[in-house]
């Protein structure tokens, strides 16, 4: 049994664990540089605001109405984030963070009598100890825990946030419920072609007569997502990744002691980060860098780490890319620890043309073709021959960050102030 | 012959495994460092104020209604979320759109939250306060 837990609103809920007073408000939250909106909160979605509205055009109306904007915070965000996941590690000892706010978990080998239970378990630790919200979905293949999460987080009343998709006849009403456009990795192209082929849903695209359409507009990639859909668990599921986010992670055969190597790793797998994104045309504005920990041979409880920072523009550059996750992780990494994982997520995923351009940091136009140049070697051999030398980031960025709340759980000179009177 | 008879599986048995115990520093011959048993129990002020890591968040004080129970004005509260806020704990409670910090106390059919300080007033909790207890305070860090 898989499951998806998915925070619900995550950075407004955040910011709402220091401000109860915000709880049923209208929030936004603004991407890096203020530039535009991000994360709404259920109440602002009623209000019509849009996802990816830039703020200086919606300013006027979140004011008219008293919708509370945020800046992003990611420190906090992040932290919450990892403490998301270790809780989760609480019910299962296989979690694997999909992105800052959704986690797939594995029960292979643990007992659970009642998976509703279990699960409601699990939402109500994660809301007493974070007063954050989530929506779990169970199902037998991941890309089902998916589309039950999806259930779960749209009926709130009738699932209590935690859906689970146990039957053959659930399991059709659910793929009959889920629009062609909703499955996990069927992008904007894609939804195209399959309506074109009369496919609407998620049961049309499992129906025998599209097998060899999917096989041909998806190659195995499809076939596989329709055999997670059938309920067949693929085993090395090569994750269709969300729109949201791109990852790159690899647990290690060795081990891995020395920021050396550690540096080569991080630097290739936010390489590949960057490949993605080009190929699908897209550029991101957040770089996530993930490390994990040997459990059982570090003395501390914490084992996974998790830290975010924006660029200061979107970027596809794995020059740019690299050099933040390398950054990052020159700040946590622990020299004599054990690591057993490490991966790169970018996220703010927009496309490349709608590319904002900045006044003063853009992008050094040598990249672009020093890029293409990357590209074209591999699409010719296959392989990733032209590699990046570790670079030193020299540059400091500072960006627009007007509506940043206190950096509550990182920072000691910034927690929370509790009147007594 | 083909080789699919050639090749035979054997499964590492997990079941009845023993567990061994692990000597960090290596079994070496000759005469034991007598630091050996002692190293890696450095003091943690993390491990002894810090139960659950998860649940637990800090805040400062702002404020005397609480200087009898050891809470200063500046002071710094551990702050566990996994505890349940039972009679006699001292919770950061969230009432009417504001933090505050008191000692729970549960009456018959009341609740009240009591300051530790007698210029201040207990606060009974009626049925139209809006009540979020956030918090249990475990530890307070002063500076003297």
């Amino acid at each position: 049994m898989y499951a998806l837990v998915d925070c619900n609103n995550f950075y407004a809920s955040c910011e709402r664990v220091f401000q109860p007073q915000l709880i049923g408000k209208p929030i936004v939250i603004l991407s890096n540089n203020d530039g535009c909106i991000i994360s709404r909160s259920d109440e602002a979605k009623t209000l019509g605001i849009s996802m990816g509205a830039p703020e200086f055009k919606v300013r006027q109306e979140l004011q008219e109405k008293n919708i509370h904007v945020f800046s992003s915070n990611y420190a906090l965000y992040g932290d919450l984030s990892n403490r998301v996941m270790k809780i989760l590690e609480g019910f299962t000892p296989h979690v694997e963070p999909y992105s800052i706010d959704e986690a797939f978990m594995n029960f292979d080998g643990v007992k659970i009598p009642n998976f509703h239970e279990y699960g409601l378990q699990m939402k109500s630790r994660i809301m007493k100890w974070l007063s954050i919200p989530v929506s779990i979905g169970f199902a037998e293949t991941k890309a089902l825990s998916k589309i039950a999460n999806k259930i779960a987080r749209k009926y709130p009343e009738r699932t209590k946030g935690v859906h689970i998709i146990d039957s053959e006849e659930k399991r059709v009403k659910a793929l009959k419920w889920t629009k062609i456009e909703d499955v996990w990795g069927i992008g904007f192209r894609l939804t195209k072609k399959m309506k074109a082929k009369n496919i609407h849903t998620a049961y049309d695209f499992t129906l025998p007569h599209n097998e060899s359409f999917i096989k041909k507009e998806m190659g195995i990639v499809g076939l596989r997502l329709k055999y997670e859909l059938e309920g067949k668990s693929v085993l090395e599921i090569d994750l269709p990744k969300d729109k949201k986010n791109i990852a790159t992670t690899r647990s290690f055969t060795g081990n891995i002691t020395t920021l050396d190597e550690m540096k080569e790793r991080v630097s290739t797998f936010a390489s590949v980060c960057a490949e993605k994104l080009r190929k699908q045309k897209s550029c991101c504005h957040g770089v996530i860098l993930y490390l994990r920990k040997d459990k059982y041979k570090t003395e501390r409880s914490r084992y996974n780490f998790y830290k975010m920072e924006t660029l200061p523009f979107a970027s596809n550059s794995s020059i740019t890319i690299s050099n933040l996750a390398v950054k990052m992780l020159k700040e946590v990494f622990e020299e004599g620890e054990i690591y057993k994982k490490a991966g790169v997520i970018v996220t703010e995923i927009i496309p490349e043309n709608q590319k904002q351009f900045h006044l003063f940091e853009e992008e050094n136009p040598k990249h672009l073709k020093l890029m293409k140049v990357m590209d074209e070697y591999y699409k010719k051999t296959g392989e990733r021959k032209i590699r990046l030398g570790y670079q030193d980031l020299k540059k400091t960025w500072k960006m627009n960050q007007n509506h940043l709340s206190p950096k509550y759980t990182t920072d000691f000179t910034q927690i929370l102030a509790i009147k007594c009177h | 012959m083909s080789l699919k008879s050639k090749l035979t599986f054997f499964k590492p048995d997990f079941e009845n495994s023993r567990t061994l115990p692990y000597f960090e520093g290596g079994i070496k011959a000759g005469f034991p460092s007598p630091a050996a048993d002692f190293e890696g129990t450095q003091i943690s002020l993390d491990k002894v104020l810090v139960k659950n890591f998860e649940a637990t968040f800090y805040a400062k004080a702002d404020g005397i209604s609480m200087i009898g129970a050891g809470i200063d004005n500046g002071d710094i509260m551990v702050i566990d979320r996994s505890i349940e806020p039972t009679d006699g704990k001292i919770a950061v409670c969230f009432i009417d759109g504001e933090f505050t910090v008191k000692r729970i106390k549960v009456e018959k059919n009341a609740l009240c939250l009591m300051p530790e300080n007698k210029a201040f007033q207990p606060i009974k909790i009626e049925e139209d306060n809006k009540l979020v207890i956030w918090g249990i305070v475990t530890y307070v860090i002063k500076s003297v």
